[in-house]
């Protein structure tokens, strides 16, 4: 007689009384029952009937979310392993509640060769076989450098998800249309850096009363919003969809408004950074709170505040994006972009549920199911049947950023030291726990 | 307040300053301006004490100035300069603070091309840092004997005068540190330049912004150059330099629209014909040598200050 559980399937497991919100659904305890990698029922507390032996766990007062999906994280691997490799922020994402992440291109070798995206998707399952699960986003250009097409097809082949020029935007028109109607070709959409290059050259912050203050050449938030503007038209004119990342500003939210009234096939996310600092923070020089696009004036934050209440993100995601303690110890000028986000983003935007600025369903659409839409990806419904794909959420447990706390390589938020409030306690994927 | 009770570790800008404090400078400076008259241009004060002079940007003046102060009170100064140093092999800003830090000097003097520098030393070393000159953040020395060449034009009497700058304000430490110093000793500052070099946050500073320059310097009681980078025109900030001069250069005939004896200042080196006229660089009125001379005093003054803060 075969062995009902060999060791590749996950043993049964019953979770009683977890907060759980399913699409369209109200919150309630319920109790949910994880078999063979699956939901195999879900039901009001205390429903389900299960034999005393399979292993029960009582999660009363915690969140049980599906696996939050984040659309755009820099896992640095292959060729700066010291800031992460895979195995790192694929660890991060396991405990800041991730189940699957979009690995942007910018790697050394760049992502925009088949063999690069295999390479990746390789370790990936290497490191975390159940997951977390990496999906690489391939180079819209060559060498990133915007002057020729990446070979997207097979890229796509590869595992490819989607296309982008992230970090390195795409200064030629010309180019980036043609770059969306052929990854349109692939069945792919292509997220877009939106900046000006010209506009933003040797700048470190955002320009305003801030940069005036310290010296210190300013990136306008107009740099962004003229590429908003550019790909919304592009979008229109192509009737191709098209994703902006990590918006940063009032102009480019307006921009947005006016895409989504005309019906324009355009989504954006922005990250949680966002929508918690403004520029105040690169007070002191502080190199941890250097970002690309940059922290905002306060008037920025409340406008994208405003807009996520409002309905207008598909998504968030942290732009995750880990650089050595030795390269962020510098002058302001000096040291690169980029924060890290997996660990603290869903703690910090839960503040917004608590504090009732956005529902527990716009925070559950903004971290699963809008990315899941806008990349065509599986989620969970908590349906019989869906992959267990879940995790558990104490909102109340406290815990401060540190060292002994966070699972990346390199420690560069401006969250450092800070107290976080909301913890993933527990997270499976395919049923088998990873945290 | 007696220099013993100064609570600042650091200079590195004048809006770190009170009032009291940049009285206590500018006294002490005029103190140390007579030992500069005598014959023998030297007191013990800071014997056994070690300056070094860090300049990781080229500089002539502001080294030399910082360097005489320190031998004028008989400390030992020691230069550092980029080329030829660790820096230019590589090193990062912090491995150089600390190696600097272990060889044990009482003051670190700084110049160097990134806006905060000087902060970034001071939060990491225990020694006294002096700010001179940091990217386009501040200048805090300049703006001090600035100061002090105005208050001993004026005899003391600061108070209601108003002054205006001239040139770029984007990129410029000077007028920043100027601004902050001269609000505080309770002057009115008024800004002209070329739009592309005032900041897009100008009207947020505590100044007056003019679009002509005869307006700017009508009734004015002092005017202040400042020097015009040359590589502003090569980055597409300007047109060009003629037509910077015919509009922006300071002459004559603006300085007799000023007040009656308006002094003109510029912290140096100037471009004749380009931000300022050459016969107005040569006139009276022009106290520009008189600048150079208190750097010396201002100078004294500031390492004697930090110098001697944690004597008993």
């Amino acid at each position: 007689m075969p062995d009902p559980h060999p060791p590749f399937c996950p043993p049964p497991l019953i979770i009683r009384e977890a907060l759980l919100c399913p699409p369209g659904g109200e919150i309630k305890p319920c109790d949910i029952f994880l078999r063979e990698g699956i939901i195999a029922a879900v039901g009001p507390a205390r429903s389900i009937d299960v034999p005393s032996e399979i292993q029960t766990l009582s999660a009363t007062g915690l969140y049980l979310f599906p696996s939050f999906i984040d659309a755009h994280v820099h896992l640095r691997e292959p060729g700066h392993e010291y800031k992460e490799d895979i195995a790192s922020g694929l660890g991060a994402a396991a405990h800041g509640g991730f189940g699957t992440v979009l690995a942007m291109a910018n790697t050394k070798p760049c992502n925009d060769a088949a063999s690069v995206t295999r390479f990746m998707r390789e370790r990936a399952e290497l490191s975390w076989p159940h997951g977390p699960r990496l999906l690489p986003v391939g180079a819209l250009t060559v060498g990133l450098a915007g002057t020729t097409l990446s070979p997207m097809g097979e890229l796509a082949r590869a595992g490819c998800v989607a296309f982008s020029n992230d970090g390195v935007p795409v200064a030629n028109t010309e180019i980036f249309r043609r770059g969306m109607e052929y990854a349109a070709q692939w069945g792919k959409i292509v997220i877009d850096h939106c900046e000006d290059p010209f506009l933003t050259m040797d700048a470190h912050m955002n320009e305003g009363n801030m940069s005036g203050r310290l010296g210190v050449k300013g990136h306008p938030s107009v740099a962004e919003a003229l590429h908003v503007a550019r790909d919304i038209l592009l979008a229109e004119y192509l009737d191709l969809p098209v994703h902006l990342a990590h918006i940063s500003c009032r102009q480019s939210v307006e921009l947005l408004w006016f895409a989504r009234r005309k019906g324009i096939k355009v989504t954006a996310e922005t990250c949680p950074h966002y929508l918690f600092l403004d520029e105040t923070a690169l007070d002191g020089y502080n190199a941890n709170a250097k970002i690309n696009p940059p922290l905002r004036s306060a008037e920025d934050v409340t406008a994208l505040r405003k807009a996520l209440a409002n309905g207008l993100f598909d998504m968030l995601a942290t732009d995750h994006a880990p650089h050595a303690a030795h390269e962020k110890e510098d002058t302001l000028d000096a040291a690169p972009s980029g924060v890290i986000g997996l660990e603290t983003a869903v703690p910090l935007t839960f503040a917004l549920v608590r504090d009732k600025e956005i529902s527990l369903s716009a925070f559950l659409e903004l971290w699963h199911y809008g990315p899941a839409r806008v990349f065509h990806l599986p989620c969970v419904n908590f349906s019989p049947g869906d992959s267990a794909d879940i995790f558990l959420f104490d909102p109340d447990q406290e815990w401060t950023v540190s060292r002994e706390t966070l699972r990346s390589k390199s420690l560069n938020t401006p969250f450092l030291n800070s107290v976080m409030r909301g913890r993933v306690v527990a997270h499976w994927l395919g049923g088998h726990r990873v945290v | 307040m007696i220099h013993t009770k100064w609570r600042h570790k650091d200079l590195l800008d004048t809006d770190d300053l009170a009032p009291d404090e940049v009285t206590l400078l500018l006294d002490t400076a005029r103190e140390f301006q007579e030992i500069n008259t005598r014959p023998v241009k030297k007191v013990p004060t800071l014997r056994g004490k070690g300056v070094v002079l860090f300049f990781a940007e080229n500089s002539t003046r502001t080294k030399t100035s910082f360097d005489v102060a320190g031998k004028r009170l008989s400390a030992d100064t020691f230069a550092l300069s980029k080329s030829g140093s660790s820096i230019a092999k590589g090193e990062s800003l912090k491995d150089t603070a600390l190696t600097l830090q272990a060889m044990a000097p009482d003051i670190i003097v700084i110049r160097h091309s990134s806006s905060g520098a000087a902060r970034f030393l001071a939060d990491r070393l225990s020694c006294s840092v002096v700010n001179a000159g940091d990217g386009w953040h501040a200048h805090p020395t300049q703006a001090l004997l600035d100061a002090y060449t105005l208050r001993e034009y004026w005899q003391g009497d600061m108070g209601g005068k108003s002054l205006l700058i001239v040139g770029d304000i984007t990129h410029s430490r000077v007028a920043r540190s100027n601004i902050h110093l001269l609000n505080l000793l309770g002057l009115s500052v008024r800004v002209h330049g070329p739009r592309t070099l005032l900041p897009l946050d100008i009207h947020n500073w505590p100044v007056a912004v003019y679009s002509n320059l005869d307006e700017a310097v009508a009734g004015v009681d002092a005017v202040m150059c400042l020097r015009l980078q040359l590589e502003r025109q090569q980055a597409g900030l300007l047109p060009d330099l003629a037509e910077y001069a015919t509009f922006f250069c300071v002459t004559k005939r603006h300085m007799a629209m000023a007040a009656p004896g308006a002094p003109l200042l510029h912290p140096g080196p100037i471009n004749r014909g380009l931000e300022i006229a050459s016969d107005l660089a040569d006139a009276p009125e022009s106290r520009i040598l008189d600048q150079v001379t208190a750097g010396v005093a201002l100078r004294m003054a500031v390492l004697f200050t930090l110098g001697m803060r944690n004597e008993p």
